[in-house]
This record gives C-alpha cells, sequence and structure tokens, in this order.
C-alpha cells in the first residue's frame, strides 16, 4: 500500500490498515469524507487521501432511546432523511448544505463531528459536541479504540469522544460515531423585528434570551444581507419552537418585551423553517465566493464592536449576536485577520476562524485562531500523544505549517 | 475498609514531610494545615469507607499561590490531590500517604455576573447552590442541580461532570459550563473558552470536565445561567411493575417530550421514603415515576395532560397532578430525601451509578434481585429514568464482619451487568477510586492507552491525583515507546505493554 494516491476503505478495519501503512511508510494522509470541507483549514500537503465516503451505514438506531451510531461516512442527507422519517432531528442543527463554499452536498457524519458544527440552534442545544455520545477511531499511531458510549449520562473516564469532535482528523480518524437524537418540535414561528440597527438588535436579541421564552435561535440579518432573502431592512429575528399552544403564548409573551423596540411582524412554520435553514446552511454569504469569509465567536454583546473594527464588506450575526459573520474585501493581504483579531482580544477573547478564502489566503494567514502558549504548547502534546509521526492532516489545524 | 491497592508510598518524600511543610508554608504562610486532629476533616470524601491521612493540607487563596504549589511539586515530583466540597462519592478526592491534599475551598468568589450574555464567572469553591443564589434575584438559575448541590462546589462538579434531576432537558455540566481558567501540574495557567461559545482549536474543555482533578487545577469557572422556566409541574404516576413504569418512559420520550425531569422509584425506595418524609407516596406501588414538566403554563399543562393519557394507557393505577408548588415540592420530597431515607431503614448503604439502556430496565431490575438473593444483602433503586441512570442503594452493615466486602463485590456485580446490556459504569459519580478496577469491563487496554495520552499531554509525571480512574499506572514515555524512540516497527505486529 504504500505510494501515493487514494485509499478509499469500506470496513473500519480497512482505516486501520491504511493508518498502519501510513505510519509505516512515514506518509502523512489527507483524511476526507466527502470532501465538502476542503476549504476549510490550511491545506495539508501531501498526495495520500485517506477517502471515508465508502465507509457508510447506520448501524443503530433506536429512536426511543433517542440514539444513533453511524460509520463515519455515512451521508449527513441519510442520517437526516431516517431522523425526519421518525419525527427526529441532530438537534445542534448542522448544515445541511454548504452554501458558502456552493456545494449542496451536507458531507457526512464524521465530517459535521469533527469540525463541531453547529447551527442557529447552538444558543440552545449545543454544538456537535454536545451531542456526541461515543466514537470509535484510529489514532495517529495506528491503533484502533473507543471511547464513550451509547448513553447520555457517562463520566466513565475522559470525554475523549468530545475531545475529538472539532479536531479536524488531527488526532484521529473516527470511524463510528455515536450521537444523541432528538425529537422535532412539533411547530416553529419566528419573531422578526424590522429596521434595527447592529447594537439595537444584540440589545434586543439580549434582551429575547433572557426572556423566559426558550428561544431557539436569535440572529440579526443587517440591511445589507437581508436582501439574499428577499427582506428591504435589516431583521433581527428569533424562533420558538415546541408545541402549538406554547409557540402561540411565549411568541405573545416576546411581543409584549420586544414591541416597544419596533415593528414586529410573525413567520408561520414553513416561513421560519426556510429561513433558518437559509442561515444554517450560509446563504446569506452563498453569493460573492470569492470573498473571504469569516466566523467569529465572542460574548454576544461583543458582536457589533467586533463587526465595526472588521470593516467587513458584509456583516450577519447569529447566536444572539456571540457569532459573528464577515465577509472581507478580497484585495487586502490578511483579510482583515489582524483587525478582526485584534477586535476579538479587545472584546474579551473568542476566536476568529476564516471559514473561506483562497488557498494562496489560507497559507498566508492562520485560519484558527492562534492560542495562548501554554494552551498552544498543550494542544501540541495533545498531538504529539496521538500522532507523534504526523500522519494525520499534518497542517490542517493550528497555525499551518 | 477494604484494601485498596494505592500507588506505593514515596518513602524518600515522606522523609522529607518537614522540609515539604516549610516549603508550602513559605508560598501559603496562611493555609497550611500539618496536624493529624487539623487533617482529619480530610481523610476521605463521600465515599467513606475509605479513609487515608494526606501528607499536609495546603489551602491556597490565589492563583499565583496555586501555580507556586503545583510548580514546586513538580519540581520535587511530589504528588498532589485536589480536593473541593469533599462529597464525591467515588473517592476522586481522597488523600495520599505521600501527597499533599490542595483544598480549593477558599476559592469562594463570584467573581462577574454578566446577564446580557447569560454567563456567570465564579471561583471552584463556590457551590453549585451558590450560583443560583446569586443569579436567582433577576430569575436566571444554573441548570445542573445534583442533589448535593448545597454543599458541592462547581470545581467539584467541573471535575466529576456531574448531573442531576434536571439534566434530561438542561444537559450535564459540560453542557453548561463555558470555560476555565486551570493551572497545570508545570504551574502554568492556561484559559480555555469563556464567554464565547465553542473552542477554536481543540477542545480541551470537553476533556477537562469529568476529568477528576487529574488534569489541572481549576481556579475559574465560566458557566452558562438560564432564565427559568414561567412555571413547573409534576406528576406522580404509580405502577404495579416497573416493566409498566419503563414502558411508560419511553413512550413519553416516544411521543416528543423531554420533561424537565424524570424520576423512578423501586418498592423498597418508595417504602423507605414514604416512612421517612411522609409524602404521600402509594405504598402498595411497584413502581413510581415522577415527571416533572416546565415553561410556560399552557405548554406545561398541554403537555401534562399528554403524560397522564400516556400513564394510564400503560396502566398506572394512580396519577397525582401537582397544583401547588408546595404539592410539586412534595412530590420531590420523598425522592430527594431517598438516600437519607434508606440510611434510616440499614445501618450502612452503598450507592451505585451505572447507566443503562433504558429498555433493558426490566432486565437490569430481575438481575438485580437475583443478585440481591445471591448476596444477601437488600437493595433499593432510585433511577434517573429519563437517561438511563441507575443508582441502586446496597443496604449493609459495616460491622457484621464481611458485609461490606460483600456490598462492593455486589456492586460490581450491578455495575458489569449495566456494561454487559450496553451502558457503563458510571453515570454522575465518576469512577475515582471505587470503579478504578473495573474500568477493563468497559475498556480494552488500547481504549485505556488513549485516555491515558491525554493524561500524558497534560501531567507527564502522573503527580496530579494518581491512583483515580486509571487502574494501572503506565509511564507516558513506555507507551509511546513502540514508534517513538523504536525507530521503523514493522506493522501490524505492534507490540503492545
Ligand atoms: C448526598 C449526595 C448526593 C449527591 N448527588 C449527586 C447527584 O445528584 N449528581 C451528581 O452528579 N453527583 C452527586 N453527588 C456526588 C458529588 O456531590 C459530586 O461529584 C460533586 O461534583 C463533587 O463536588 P465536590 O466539590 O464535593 O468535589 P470533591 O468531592 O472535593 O472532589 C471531587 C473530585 O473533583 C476534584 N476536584 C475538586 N475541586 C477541583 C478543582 N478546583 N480543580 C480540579 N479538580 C478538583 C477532586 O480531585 C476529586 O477528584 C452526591 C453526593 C452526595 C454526598
Amino acid at each position: 500500500m504504500a505510494g501515493e494516491g487514494t485509499l478509499s476503505p469500506t470496513t473500519p478495519d480497512g482505516v486501520l490498515a491504511a493508518v498502519q501503512a501510513a505510519v509505516a511508510d512515514r506518509a502523512p494522509l489527507i483524511v476526507r469524507g466527502r470532501g465538502t470541507k476542503d476549504g476549510l483549514g490550511h491545506a495539508v500537503a501531501s498526495n495520500r487521501v485517506l477517502d471515508l465516503s465508502g465507509l457508510t451505514g447506520v448501524t443503530l438506531y433506536e429512536p426511543e432511546e433517542l440514539v444513533l451510531s453511524a460509520l463515519a461516512g455515512t451521508p449527513m442527507a441519510e442520517i437526516e432523511a431516517l431522523l425526519d422519517a421518525n419525527g427526529q432531528e441532530l438537534a445542534f442543527e448542522p448544515p445541511m448544505r454548504h452554501l458558502i463554499w456552493g456545494l449542496e452536498d451536507a458531507g457526512t457524519i464524521g465530517g459535521a463531528v469533527m469540525v463541531n458544527a453547529a447551527g442557529p440552534r447552538r444558543v440552545k442545544a449545543g454544538a456537535a459536541r454536545d451531542h456526541v455520545l461515543g466514537m470509535k477511531a484510529v489514532s495517529g499511531r495506528g491503533e484502533a479504540f473507543k471511547a464513550g458510549g451509547r448513553v447520555v449520562k457517562n463520566v466513565t473516564g475522559y470525554d475523549l469522544s468530545k475531545g475529538l469532535a472539532g479536531s479536524f482528523g488531527t488526532l484521529a480518524v473516527a470511524t463510528e460515531i455515536t450521537v444523541k437524537v432528538l425529537p422535532k418540535a412539533e411547530t416553529t414561528a419566528t419573531l422578526v423585528l424590522h429596521g434595527l440597527s447592529d447594537r439595537d438588535a444584540v440589545a434586543a436579541l439580549a434582551e429575547a434570551m433572557g426572556a423566559p421564552v426558550e428561544a431557539a435561535g436569535a440572529a440579526h440579518l443587517p440591511a445589507g444581507v437581508a436582501t439574499a432573502l428577499d427582506l428591504t431592512e435589516a431583521a433581527t429575528v428569533v424562533r420558538l419552537e415546541g408545541v402549538e399552544p406554547s409557540v402561540a403564548a411565549r411568541f405573545e409573551r416576546l411581543a409584549t418585551i420586544l414591541r416597544p423596540r419596533g415593528r414586529i411582524t410573525r413567520l408561520e412554520a414553513a416561513e421560519s423553517a426556510a429561513l433558518w435553514r437559509a442561515l444554517r446552511d450560509g446563504l446569506l454569504f452563498s453569493q460573492d465566493r470569492l470573498l473571504p469569509l469569516w466566523r467569529v465567536s465572542v460574548a454576544p454583546t461583543a458582536g457589533p464592536s467586533v463587526a465595526e473594527a472588521a470593516q467587513a464588506a458584509a456583516v450577519a450575526y447569529d447566536w444572539a449576536g456571540g457569532l459573528v459573520w464577515l465577509a472581507m474585501d478580497p484585495a487586502e493581504p490578511d483579510a482583515g485577520a489582524a483587525r478582526i483579531r485584534a477586535a476579538v482580544k479587545a472584546a474579551g477573547g473568542g476566536h476568529a476562524t476564516l471559514m473561506r478564502g483562497s488557498d494562496a489566503l489560507r497559507a498566508a494567514v492562520p485560519v484558527f485562531e492562534p492560542e495562548m502558549p501554554s494552551v498552544a504548547a498543550l494542544t501540541g502534546r495533545l498531538r504529539h500523544q496521538f500522532d507523534p509521526l504526523g500522519v494525520l492532516n499534518p497542517g490542517r489545524m493550528g497555525a499551518g505549517r | 475498609m477494604t484494601q485498596l491497592a494505592m500507588p506505593p508510598l514515596d518513602t524518600a518524600v515522606l522523609a522529607r514531610r518537614d522540609e515539604i511543610v516549610g516549603a508550602l508554608r513559605r508560598i501559603v504562610p496562611d493555609g497550611v494545615i500539618d496536624s493529624e486532629v487539623g487533617m482529619r476533616p480530610y481523610e476521605s470524601d463521600g465515599l467513606t469507607a475509605y479513609r487515608q491521612p494526606p501528607m499536609v493540607v495546603v489551602l491556597p487563596e490565589t492563583v499565583d499561590q496555586v501555580a507556586a504549589v503545583l510548580s514546586w511539586c513538580h519540581g520535587e515530583g511530589v504528588k498532589v490531590v485536589p480536593r473541593g466540597a469533599g462529597t464525591s462519592l467515588s473517592g476522586g478526592a481522597l488523600p495520599l500517604g505521600d501527597g499533599v491534599l490542595m483544598s480549593m475551598m477558599r476559592f469562594n468568589r463570584v467573581k462577574r455576573i454578566d446577564f446580557e450574555n447569560r454567563v456567570a464567572v465564579v471561583e471552584p469553591g463556590v457551590t453549585n447552590l451558590g450560583i443560583t443564589r446569586a443569579v436567582e434575584h433577576r430569575g436566571f438559575y444554573y441548570a445542573p442541580d445534583p442533589s448535593s448541590q448545597i454543599a458541592c462546589s462547581i470545581g467539584g462538579n467541573v471535575a466529576e461532570n456531574s448531573g442531576g434531576v434536571h439534566c434530561l432537558k438542561y444537559g450535564l455540566t459540560t453542557n453548561n459550563v463555558l470555560g476555565v481558567e486551570m493551572v497545570l501540574i508545570t504551574g502554568e495557567i492556561v484559559c480555555l473558552g469563556g464567554a464565547h461559545l465553542d473552542s477554536g482549536g481543540y477542545d480541551l474543555l470537553a476533556l477537562v470536565v469529568g476529568s477528576e482533578g487529574l488534569l489541572g487545577v481549576v481556579t475559574e469557572v465560566t458557566v452558562r445561567i438560564l432564565r427559568a422556566p414561567e412555571t413547573a409541574r409534576a406528576v406522580l404516576v404509580a405502577f404495579d411493575s416497573s416493566e409498566a413504569a419503563g414502558a411508560c418512559v419511553a413512550d413519553i420520550i416516544a411521543a416528543g417530550i423531554i420533561p424537565g425531569g424524570m424520576e423512578m422509584m423501586d418498592k423498597p425506595a418508595i417504602h423507605a421514603a414514604e416512612d421517612f418524609v411522609h409524602a404521600g407516596y402509594p405504598r402498595e406501588a411497584e413502581a413510581l415515576l415522577i415527571v416533572e414538566l416546565d415553561g410556560p403554563a399552557v405548554e406545561v399543562d398541554h403537555l401534562l395532560e399528554r403524560v397522564e393519557a400516556i400513564a394510564r394507557s400503560r396502566g398506572a393505577f394512580e396519577c397525582r397532578v401537582s397544583n401547588s408548588d408546595a404539592e410539586r415540592m412534595a412530590f420531590w420530597a420523598g425522592r430527594k430525601a431517598a438516600f437519607p431515607a434508606v440510611g434510616r431503614i440499614s445501618p450502612d448503604y452503598y450507592c451505585m451509578d451505572g447507566t443503562i439502556p433504558r429498555k433493558e430496565l426490566p432486565t437490569v431490575l430481575r438481575r438485580m434481585t437475583e443478585l440481591s438473593g445471591k448476596y444477601g444483602l437488600r437493595v433499593a433503586n432510585v433511577f434517573h429514568a429519563g437517561d438511563g441512570n441507575l443508582h441502586p442503594l446496597i443496604l449493609y452493615d459495616a460491622n457484621v464482619p464481611g458485609e461490606l466486602e460483600r456490598a462492593e463485590d455486589f456492586g460490581s456485580d450491578i455495575l458489569r451487568l449495566c456494561v454487559e446490556v450496553g451502558g457503563v459504569l458510571t453515570g454522575e459519580h465518576g469512577v475515582g477510586v471505587e470503579k478504578r478496577d473495573l474500568m477493563p469491563t468497559m475498556f480494552d487496554e488500547t481504549d485505556l492507552a488513549h485516555q491515558i495520552r491525554v493524561k500524558c499531554a497534560f501531567d507527564e509525571k502522573h503527580l496530579l491525583n494518581p491512583g483515580k480512574v486509571f487502574p494501572e499506572l503506565h509511564r507516558c514515555a513506555e507507551l509511546g515507546r513502540m514508534h517513538v524512540s523504536g525507530g521503523r516497527v514493522p506493522f501490524p505486529d505492534i507490540p503492545r505493554f
């Protein structure tokens, strides 16, 4: 199995063999599911690809136990369809179409977990890491191991499967993943506040999140991006989900609280679903894909000041202001990295990830937030423990190579 | 006390005790306890069957002191056991005879509350309930609610990834902690997370939560606070078989309802609780469910109706809905007092904590009854039914020679049974020393080696809380030997330790 090319194992044992061969040959692997996140992270210098798109199949699904296991290359679309047929979903709301990169493909469960995907419901339900219960994986040492289990309450040893979520395949190659699934809400509605400035909008969202209405989404679309959704002015949106009478009561309550802030309208279930699907999939930033795109996570009230400092071409806020999407002028050599990261620091900390950018830009700018020295050293030691020879996606994370 | 193998005492360290005490006093002048009497309260945690006086106790007050103590101990090869309020039920805070016990209970300040961003920044010695107390005047609360919440520290909660009856809907500690500041054994300070969500790099916070004091000493915690639900109501449902109660739980979840809490008790637990607090539980019931729904009143009423209908369809012979907060609290009173209630009917009890797939409940209860016969010890069950977390309470008398050992063997059999049916050894109490030697029933050598590798990245010399969680201490260099220093190794014949 020496040399270049693509290895496409269809079984966990095949993955083990591929990693062991890579270790024996000291030949790094590019670990890939369906390739939908190839544009995310630093390019990996290698010509040996470990393609997991053939490692498919749901291995366990017990709706009444709220648990599903699937081999890592199982398409998200397949999982979504299966859950949907049972009135369930992955509550962390991973993108199902990666429109920021112009893709219609939702990728694989392994990809969603290994980048720690999280959609608009993050504010209520958490990210992928909050829903991972267990994992089987092969570390960069060429050893197969398991972590976690299939039950929600489990403190038996370190929570390694959560820790591996978000590691971009640089510590281990996941072969099988077990996640918590949840019932879909019976209905949903969205409250829209019209025409607010960014700061007023984020203040309104803070008020909504602090009200006893269980908001399951809180975003602000300034006028510049709202047009992508056929809106003519800025829209501040709060999603409510649940049983019909509850959604109605909470809508009324929220409307009473927010009415002094501006004009309010209501999106019913279908329209509401379409709006949040668009936000989840990145529709707002799907038009001009040459614009570098940042995804910034800060304390919600810090969102507007980071956006101002960024001097972005276009801005949108999710997570009540705590997730700021910034589309930048492509002419800027660092896509505003220095400014944005300084603003994040000034705002009390967080992280800025370059979600979209040319190969040249991603080679020039750290895609992931540079870590404080003690954390960077710890990260390096962890990586060394799991992948001492650097055979798994070397250079994809961190400051690049 | 049963014999428990701990790492061999380091006689060289013990011989230097005076020097070590002196060094600690220089760093924390007013916070060192080295007298036998003064150290006695630290001899055990909530798992009182195990006792061991520490070499010395230190109570730092500042991060700098924590860093100085740890880096000194690291340099001198001295072991350190972190401790919060000492309520651990798995012996996580059990001292080592040749180790420094570091109590974090002087870190007791609420540092910052930010209602707009819905976070509280607190020191690790603040109690779990203390966080809610600090934010409730504005209608907020901290969701994870272990029964020990009045006493246990948030630092201990982070270390144990503690749960509570409301975790079914609101998540465990790991889902509610946004950041920590902690000190590594080297004295390095690391900040993970903060008021923002998720990590820009590896999710080290996910590894730290639930790490039982083996990875670092937590000196600050940022938690998510939530607006309290408008109302809560509970329904008390009685069944004449635990199968029916289990089926009812499954049906509620299958109907798409995730209650705020869903607890089950078996007959012995019902009787013990009833005798103790007179909560009005039906004594003839074989199984009792408490289902609590929270949210806006219309939602709660709506879902209560559905839950009641489901319960009736599963043959419930009694369904009592709370009509006031006082009544709701009365329903809970028995459940919350279950441990002390059992403590009244038996000189001693041993609390277990496995998790199982919910559907296995009838099988597990039946086999537990068989085991009860085999060991000649009674068992009462309280159960976080919604998430499959069992708390069998084994009744024994420590004064009867051999009973403690029998109780422990019985407990181990129960935990093995949990693993056998697809569950895990511990749902919320942690491995500590108690379940340490059972780890291989769930994980093979390679699985454990990968966990230990996390330890090696944080604490290569195994100086923080050694002897807990892992049945054997493997030298980190040995774990890595085969690939790193051994040059090219033929595959797949990988030599193992
Ligand atoms: C009556 C009773 C009821 C309980 N109910 C529940 C329940 O419902 N749910 C539940 O999950 N648990 C429960 N517990 C168990 C216990 O309360 C929890 O595990 C709790 O989180 C322990 O907190 P503590 O502050 O007492 O920690 P300790 O017992 O002092 O320590 C526990 C572990 O945490 C480590 N540690 C403590 N502080 C730090 C720190 N600052 N930095 C690093 N490591 C640290 C220690 O080394 C140790 O390994 C119960 C216990 C009792 C006695």
